[in-house]
């Protein structure tokens, strides 16, 4: 089992959403983050007034997989995240040790799908 | 690329000087006028409500802009607000230095003369013709604050992709070659709508049909907002905001429906009395239409129907009496409901505030419902409808009613096109993703870290 972490582009949300959805994986976690790579991003103007802001806006997604299922999750959130310009985000690959559903207190594998 | 993207800001400019200078020719002979006009006696409590009134229709336009504001997804709400206050700042000065001449200055059936550009001869003394007891002034930037939100109501069919220098040029040519005419066939001294004996107390031809249809052309010709070809759309990102913005609307109706009264008088009263019930009546409505259509009523669905109900008695709010506003409000509700959960899915345009499907469809219903229940008992100088024995109002109602949408439908796709021709009327799809507040004014709405 893995945890799978991308930090993405908000704008790219629903792409993303809509390829994992043609692969078949349905169950993820989504929150509005702020963070900071090596692109300079979008800057807001305030009255005239560039706004500094070194975090930029960004959607966190996670997504735990059994193993057979890595490959394509990220191949998903690659075709449709990638735009080839700085900023597009990152996907961190974790060992995921357990997994349990509360409402049935199913373990591992079977918990996950 | 510098010289492409300075080009619509230093043309607007140019063009607001060239009328400022313009305008600045005439005032001896703006003064001549003023002096050879009757005297006629000011009444300070009609100036009192009528300046009063102007302002409480002032307020609707940022009500529209929240109202509208909530509905959209968050990254797109700056936007919104941004159309409308430009609004006011665009079609107030386009009111002053032309607007007002063009629709209320006499002159053939069409057009209004241009005798009053730049308001010359728009004095202090009351102008007999259209409201004897104030001050001419008062009559002109009452009527602005209609000229104002009408072209705002536009923006719920296209809200979320419209290119933001593209909507400039669109409200102004919009303003000039639409609402300016039919302001002027309905209310104006000389319009041929008004002289066939035409009823359309507060704006239902003028403000909500005109408008509607407008918004029906906006969003066809627009087309879907990206995501939205094959899913549900998404929920609105505030409601609180909108339903803020339908309390001020309610509000700023008594203005605009008992305003145009244009005095504190009786059908003032009676304008404020049926404004209220028909939207009561309206809100309560589709609440129920819900509860029966999908087991739960919502809060977007009453604050809906009250505006609803709302747009549909504007045109009769000074010729019908209390019972007949009731029907009014609550067929409104039922009109717009089944054009907005029925008619617009199975159409398939994105519409995407139901900018037509409820101004547009209770416009039209009100001024139909003018020719239905309009009695002479509630304003002498009306006339009597159907129910109260003259079939011919509901026939003239009807013919301008027609009129309005035809001119309004044809003359709103020519403009789309004809801006179309000069600018890509819709933003790129990576700006469209990215959300309008970001790509066209660099500003955010909201942040997540404090």
């Amino acid at each position: 089992m893995k945890l799978i972490i991308a930090i993405i582009q908000p704008y790219k949300l629903e792409a993303v959403m809509e390829e994992l959805d043609k692969a078949e994986i349905h169950l993820k976690t989504v929150s509005h983050v702020l963070g900071c790579g090596r692109q300079k991003g979008r800057s807001e103007i305030y009255r005239g007034v560039k706004e500094a802001g070194n975090l930029l806006k960004k959607v966190r997604l996670e997504i735990a997989v059994n193993d057979n299922y890595v490959e394509a999750t990220i191949k998903a959130i690659t075709t449709a995240a990638k735009t080839g310009q700085v900023g597009d985000g990152k996907i961190f690959v974790l060992d995921l040790e357990n997994c349990q559903r509360i409402r049935t207190g199913e373990k591992g594998a079977e918990a996950i799908g | 690329m510098k010289s492409t993207k300075y080009q619509l800001p230093i043309f607007l400019a140019l063009v607001l000087l060239a009328a400022i200078a313009l305008c600045g020719i005439f005032p001896a002979h703006a003064q001549e006028i003023a002096k050879n006009q009757p005297q006629a006696k000011i009444d300070t409590g009609d100036t009192a409500w009528v300046l009063m009134s102007a302002a409480l229709v002032f307020l609707m336009t940022p009500g529209l802009a929240f109202f509208y504001g909530g509905l959209v997804r968050r990254k797109n709400v700056l936007s919104i607000l941004m159309q409308c206050m430009v609004a006011l700042c665009v079609i107030s000065i386009q009111w002053v230095l032309c607007g007002y001449s063009l629709s209320f200055c006499p002159g053939n059936g069409f057009f209004g003369s241009l005798q009053w550009l730049g308001l010359n001869g728009v004095g202090l003394t009351p102008y007999a013709a259209y409201a004897p007891t104030i001050p001419h002034q008062a009559f002109m930037i009452f009527q602005a604050m209609f000229a104002v939100i009408t072209p705002a109501l536009i923006i719920g069919a296209f809200a979320e992709r419209m290119k933001f220098s593209a909507y400039l040029i669109f409200i102004a040519l919009w303003s000039l070659l639409i609402y300016n005419p039919i302001c002027h066939w309905v209310w104006g001294v000389g319009g041929f709508l008004r002289n066939m004996g035409t009823l359309d107390f507060a704006g239902g031809i003028v403000v909500h049909i005109n408008a509607g249809i407008a918004s029906l052309v906006a969003a066809i010709v627009l087309g879907k907002r990206k995501g939205h070809e094959h899913t549900a759309p998404r929920p609105p990102h505030n409601l609180p905001l909108t339903v803020l913005g339908a309390g001020l609307l309610w509000f700023g109706w008594f203005g605009f429906n008992a305003g145009s009264a244009l005095g504190a008088n009786g059908i003032a009263v009676n304008a404020f009395v049926v404004t209220n019930t028909a939207a009561a009546a309206g809100g309560i409505a589709w609440a129920i239409l819900e509860w029966l259509a999908n087991g739960q009523p919502t809060m977007l669905g009453t604050v809906t129907g009250a505006i609803a109900g709302l747009a549909a008695i504007t045109p009769a709010a000074g010729f019908v009496s209390v019972m007949p506003s009731l029907i009014i409000g609550l067929l409104a509700s039922v009109f717009c409901f089944i054009a907005v959960a029925v008619i617009k899915p199975k159409f398939g345009y994105d519409d995407s505030l139901d900018a037509f499907g409820v101004h547009g469809i209770s416009g039209i219903w009100g001024v139909i419902a003018v020719g239905l229940f309009a009695s002479k008992a509630v304003n002498p100088l009306g006339a009597d409808g159907l129910f109260f024995g003259n079939p011919h109002q509901l026939y003239v109602q009807a013919i301008a009613a027609l009129i309005a949408v035809g001119y309004a439908f044809a003359g709103s796709f020519i403009i789309m096109k004809l801006v179309g021709i000069f600018t890509d009327m819709r933003v790129t799809d990576d700006e469209e993703a990215i959300g309008l507040d970001l790509s066209q004014h660099q500003e955010g709405a909201y942040t997540i870290l404090e």
